[in-house]
């Protein structure tokens, strides 16, 4: 059987923006109980924790490579600097690494 | 007059918050438009999907899957299973708009509710102003969708060391997130290294081979914030202005 790739798209496209737009349109006013308040609070930091590691150790031609960008992200990071220097150093680091290990 | 240039205000600091994530999304949709390639699309249908969609574990799941001759529901379902972590974050960030926010709005903030944009505007200061997502997007979208381009296009024309360093970008990113609130509260730093090691533990235990790194992201989510839900509940008040610890990140 051929599929008609414009069918996975516009499947693909609906399954996504249907998650991503109910919880925002069916939850209109502010939600009062503490607990849910609180979990919704420490999403953003545990989705992101999880999604950083072990994925960035494992995303480079090293581990080694890949703990200097962690390492070198979190501490640029630690001191306050911007999104933008501290992805840009994570970058550098891995390249910069990677030139001495190859 | 004073609500546009406000509007204005706050899209133009999206763009600027905006910049790093299309060079990040750039990168990594180059690698994905290879994806696209191999599950027999065209440069446009590529750029199509990437501009609809906007998710990188749900599009390469989906690219993989076609390239296997899957039916269209069961790709329906692997995005819902890859992407079902924006069910949360879209949850969260209803809780960040201003109640009153008009239904064209929240149409629109969903529309590129990805992972990095969630993260720059659930972390503003006080309630989220659209437009400074509108403005986020404005950069990130098109990054995105132009990578998935030059990927199919070019293939591997870009060196394989500099697709390996642009790769850590992205992650480089969530660092710059969590870390200076991390710094703040000891609560959120004990929550972020739990959240690590599990997530380590995790990737670790043949057990949860089975399960797909989506699916994985969602249990370890509802799991670890609603343990700390419990165990550490937040002060009234503190919800609402949690980003009031972060000016650091974005500046």
């Amino acid at each position: 059987m051929t599929h008609n790739v414009y069918i996975y798209i516009f499947a693909m496209a609906a399954v996504t923006y249907l998650v991503r737009v109910l919880p925002l349109t069916l939850i209109r006013g502010e939600i009062k109980n503490r607990t849910i308040r609180s979990f919704l609070y420490y999403v953003p930091y545990v989705t992101l924790a999880v999604m950083t590691f072990p994925a960035i150790v494992e995303a480079t031609g090293s581990p080694i490579s890949g703990w200097a960008a962690l390492l070198v992200g979190a501490a640029l990071a630690w001191s306050g600097q911007s999104l933008f220097v501290v992805s840009v150093a994570a970058c550098a680091s891995v390249f910069v690494l990677e030139l001495f290990l190859y | 007059m004073l609500h546009n240039n406000l509007n204005a205000a706050q899209f133009r600091r999206g763009l600027r918050d905006g910049v790093p994530i299309g060079l990040g999304y750039f990168a990594v949709a180059f690698t994905l438009g290879i994806a696209a390639k191999n599950a027999g699309f065209t440069a446009g249908q590529a750029t199509l999907t990437s501009f609809l969609i906007n998710a990188s574990a749900g599009e390469f799941a989906g690219f993989t899957l076609i390239a296997a001759g899957a039916s269209y529901l069961e790709v329906a379902v692997m995005e819902l299973i890859a992407n079902a972590r924006y069910l949360l974050m879209s949850c969260s960030l209803s809780q960040k708009l201003p109640p009153e926010t008009p239904l064209r709005h929240r149409l629109l903030v969903a529309f590129d509710l990805t992972d990095e944009i969630f993260a720059i505007s659930v972390v503003r200061p006080g309630a989220l102003n659209p437009w400074y997502t509108y403005g986020a997007v404005t950069v990130a979208l098109p990054g995105w969708s132009l990578g998935t381009c030059l990927g199919v296009v070019m293939g591997n024309v870009l060196p394989a060391r500099l697709v390996c360093a642009l790769s850590v970008g992205l992650y480089g990113m969530f660092l710059a997130i969590i870390v200076p609130p991390a710094r703040q509260s000891r609560i959120v730093a004990g929550v972020v290294l739990a959240s690590m090691a599990a997530s380590f533990a995790v990737s670790r235990i043949h057990w949860f081979d089975g399960i797909s790194s989506g699916m994985k992201i969602i249990l370890l989510t509802l799991v670890i914030a609603g343990a700390a839900a419990v165990l550490f509940p937040v002060q009234e008040g503190a919800a609402g202005t949690q980003s009031g610890q972060e000016g650091g990140a974005t500046q």
